[in-house]
């Protein structure tokens, strides 16, 4: 029984550790799907992280905080925008160049603010987004099996975990049943088609990064309010960058893409799981080598495995009107 | 009389210093089928992008249905019942049909009735014009005959009265071509309106009620189809200009130096543009290739050159094999003797951000005159660039001139001195002449000849009549990828024209 507690507490912080990665993923889809290179989820997520700490803190609420996380996330995303859409700017130079500002005004507002080396106060439990207890999940904890299951990884989570799991067939539907979501696809993969067609390319392209910006502003609340109690710098460490990796694993579909974060998530669960456990055979494996898994693996499943991941055929292209 | 469906006048439009469109008037009356021929770049497209809304005109007034309109975007031109199929098609390739047929003309935010109402609209339009098309296939999967027949669905789902057609055979087999035509008869039966752009006069003659032709920006002439002929429509479009005829004694051919064989050529889409093509250039003679533009010229060229990839046949340079994979090595070719001035000089023949000085030697920038141990030799280059500015009346006169500052006739002498400087056996030209000035034309026609004169052999392939009528010592004829006759340079100008537009070509055939 000792075993199979283990794997639940596992697939559990797989679970936790998988949401910010699948909402950053999902908000690389929307851009991407709609024509524009993200490289600045990683950004959006950190400011999102701090602006909603902070606002959380001072207003000691939760909402607010989460509020005020998707509006400053929004706002950087209309930068990229602005950049990559209106002035047809290289979207790779003004994606980083927001993960820059990003990391550098977090810590320098932080530090203003709130005296505490670019940390913001620590949350108290009603600033931040509780674990939900679902109906007898204490009475049915007892239970063989499904009661470890249904108490450890069905409830307990917060709500943002539930919403992130949610965007997932929302997004689909989005996608695949909307006006909006035919439009958004057709302007990444042929724009002129899109613009002849009497629809404003600038428009749609500028409603996806909305789309974007939201959710990256949610996955930055969730490390900060949910995963952390405040925000610590550069506390994204890069997730921006493996959601990225997850999309093209996912070839930009939206189920696929929780099953590509949730393998990332499980990764990474289970190299905090292993940090000093030696295993059998292989003895003790270095951490970092743990840390590295699921870089190494998406080059080696990109390389091979998976087929040929095809991106939305406008990616990264600006689009000016000529023929 | 009917009542015309459009009408524009005075329209004039200009990108840059480059006048596309001067002072157009044009009236298309309803329920006609009328055409709109003139070579590449006479400004047809242009136009039709205006009446479309894909475009501003500078000035002038559009009328639809004898109304005055403002066509600021395609949305005001699909309300007014106009519809546009375009040359290079507007649809998502991996979208199916039914997607495409209702992007940007949905009932609602959710997709479901849209769907249940195109599919419907286009059992209608399958039974009303006969334009079968599988609802649920993906566009990339279907031949390109039935893609076009996507945007034709599209046009009519969204109401059009007014079918604009760019091109629309440029990438058809002859046999869906013949399919569209039909189709076009039916919907002008059913009392629509079509405008069929084209540069193949064999399609105005066959389908269209009205024909008007461009030329250089301007509408030279509009005639009612039955009563004009198709010599007169290939005069209208190439222009009877001023006749630049060289001087020149007669040939001496000797040797054949460029031997090509059976040489086919297909291009990216597998359309076959170079279709069994066998001809010889001999020294001290030039060879003209005539043709409307786009029927097979430039892959021709191409594939000589060794820079395309030819599917079969073979091309000898001075009685050796040239390779024909379009991996060949454009130094290996210069180095036995064949140079190359290419149609395009600004994306392939010169680097327009270099300085006039390093265009001058691109292509030959190893040879050892250039150099000095693993270094430029920047004073022979100097004073190898002085000198072909002196002998080709280069202006400005200055080896340190960004490229792009000279005009298109001084870019063009640059890269004709490049080439013709290098002493090469076999010289092929493609437009020698394009954008170019009348001073420079002759220019560069006495060059032509003097390398001739020299024993060289020269092939030019141009779509200016009068040029390979002035220079040639023989004249093909491509149509459709073949050479469809041979003539002497005394043909007259109807006779080419007419197997330029392949009448003779068809009535053989026939």
């Amino acid at each position: 029984m000792d075993s199979f507690n283990a794997i639940v507490q596992v697939l559990d912080s797989t679970i936790r550790l998988s949401v910010p990665l699948l909402l950053a993923c999902l908000a690389g889809l929307y851009s991407e799907r709609a024509g524009i290179f993200d490289i600045g989820l990683e950004g959006k997520m950190l400011v999102g992280a701090f602006a909603g700490a902070a606002a959380a803190s001072v207003f000691h609420s939760g909402f607010i905080g989460l509020g005020m996380a998707i509006l400053i996330s929004v706002a950087f995303a209309m930068v990229h925008g602005f950049a990559s859409i209106t002035h047809r700017g290289n979207q790779i130079v003004s994606g980083v160049a927001i993960n820059f500002v990003a990391a550098g005004s977090t810590i320098i507002l932080g530090q203003a603010w709130f005296q505490q080396g670019g940390r913001t106060p620590a949350l108290q439990p009603d600033e931040r987004f509780e674990a939900i207890v679902w109906p007898g999940a204490d009475v049915l904890r007892g239970v063989p099996i499904l009661g470890p299951i249904y108490s450890e990884l069905i409830s307990g989570h917060s709500i943002l975990v539930y919403f992130a799991f949610a965007m997932v067939p929302f997004t689909w539907w989005v996608l695949f049943r909307t006006r909006f979501g035919l439009r958004m696809r057709a302007v990444g993969e042929n724009p002129a088609a899109v613009d002849t067609a009497g629809i404003s390319v600038a428009w749609l392209r500028y409603r996806a990064l909305i789309c974007t910006g939201v959710l990256t502003g949610v996955a930055g609340a969730y490390l900060s309010m949910v995963q952390n109690g405040g925000f610590v710098k550069d506390m994204t460490a890069g997730k921006g960058y493996i959601a990225l990796a997850a999309l093209i694993f996912a070839k930009w579909k939206p189920v696929n893409a929780m099953f590509a974060c949730l393998l990332f998530g499980f990764l990474d669960a289970l190299s905090i799981r292993l940090q000093g456990t030696p295993l059998p055979v292989i003895g003790k494996v270095p951490v970092q080598f743990m840390q590295a898994l699921p870089y190494v693996l998406t080059v080696i499943l990109l390389a091979g495995f998976i087929g040929k991941a095809i991106p939305p055929r406008a990616g990264g292209v600006p689009y000016v009107k000529e023929r | 009389m009917a009542q015309a469906a459009i009408e524009l006048i005075g329209i004039n439009k200009s990108f840059g210093a480059v006048r596309a469109n001067r002072d157009i008037n044009l009236e298309v009356a309803r329920g006609t089928i009328h055409g709109i021929v003139g070579e590449n770049g006479a400004g047809k497209s242009t136009l039709m992008s205006i009446l479309y809304g894909f475009y501003q005109a500078d000035s002038g007034e559009i009328r639809v249905g004898g109304k005055p309109v403002s066509i600021s975007t395609s949305n005001d031109a699909i309300a007014l019942g106009i519809g546009m199929v375009h040359q290079h098609f507007m649809l998502v390739d991996n979208f199916t049909v039914l997607e495409n047929v209702i992007l940007g003309a949905e009932n609602d935010a959710l997709l479901k009735s849209s769907i249940a109402k195109a599919r419907s609209e286009l059992e209608r339009l399958e039974r009303e014009y006969g334009l079968e098309v599988e609802p649920d296939a993906v566009i990339e999967e279907l031949p390109v005959g039935l893609q076009q027949r996507v945007e034709i669905l599209k046009a009519l789902y969204r109401g059009a009265e007014i079918l604009i057609l760019d091109e629309p055979t440029g990438v058809l087999t002859p046999a869906e071509a013949d399919h569209l035509f039909r189709i076009l008869k039916q919907l002008k039966e059913q009392g629509k309106t079509v405008v069929l752009i084209t540069h193949k006069l064999r399609e105005i003659m066959a389908i269209t009620d009205t024909v008007s032709v461009m030329r250089q920006g301007t509408m030279v002439a509009t005639r009612v189809t039955k009563e004009t002929t198709v010599g007169e429509l290939a005069e209208l479009m190439v222009g009877r200009r001023v006749l630049l005829r060289v001087e020149k004694g007669q040939s001496e051919a000797g040797a054949i130096k460029l031997s090509v064989k059976n040489l086919t050529v297909k291009d990216q889409r597998g359309v076959t543009m170079v279709d069994d093509v066998s001809f010889d250039v001999r020294g001290g003679e030039i060879v003209g290739i005539a043709g409307v533009a786009g029927n097979g010229q430039s892959e021709l060229l191409e594939a000589i050159s060794g820079i395309r990839h030819a599917v079969s046949g073979e091309v000898m340079l001075e009685g050796k094999p040239v390779d024909l994979t379009g991996k060949a090595d454009p130094g290996e070719l210069r180095d036995r003797g064949l140079a190359h001035v290419p149609e395009d000089r600004h994306h392939v023949g010169l680097v327009l951000a270099f300085e006039e000085n390093e265009n001058s030697i691109l292509g030959y920038h190893d040879d050892e005159r250039y150099l000095k141990g693993p270094f430029l030799n920047v004073d022979a280059i100097m004073a190898d660039a002085k000198d072909k500015i002196e002998k080709y009346d280069i202006r400005p006169g200055n080896p340190r001139l960004r490229t792009a500052n000279f005009s298109g006739g001084n870019q063009q002498k640059i890269v004709l001195a490049r080439e013709m400087e290098q002493d090469p056996g076999v010289l092929i030209v493609g437009q020698p002449t394009r954008g170019v000035d009348v001073g420079a034309i002759e220019f560069i026609h006495k060059r032509l000849i003097a390398m001739r004169d020299q024993g060289k052999a020269v092939l030019v392939v141009s779509v200016e009549l009068d040029e390979i009528r002035s220079l040639s010592d023989r004249i093909l004829v491509m149509f459709a990828g073949r050479i469809v006759g041979e003539r002497g340079p005394d043909a007259t100008e109807g006779e080419l024209g007419l197997l330029m537009a392949g009448v003779e070509h068809q009535e053989a055939a026939e």
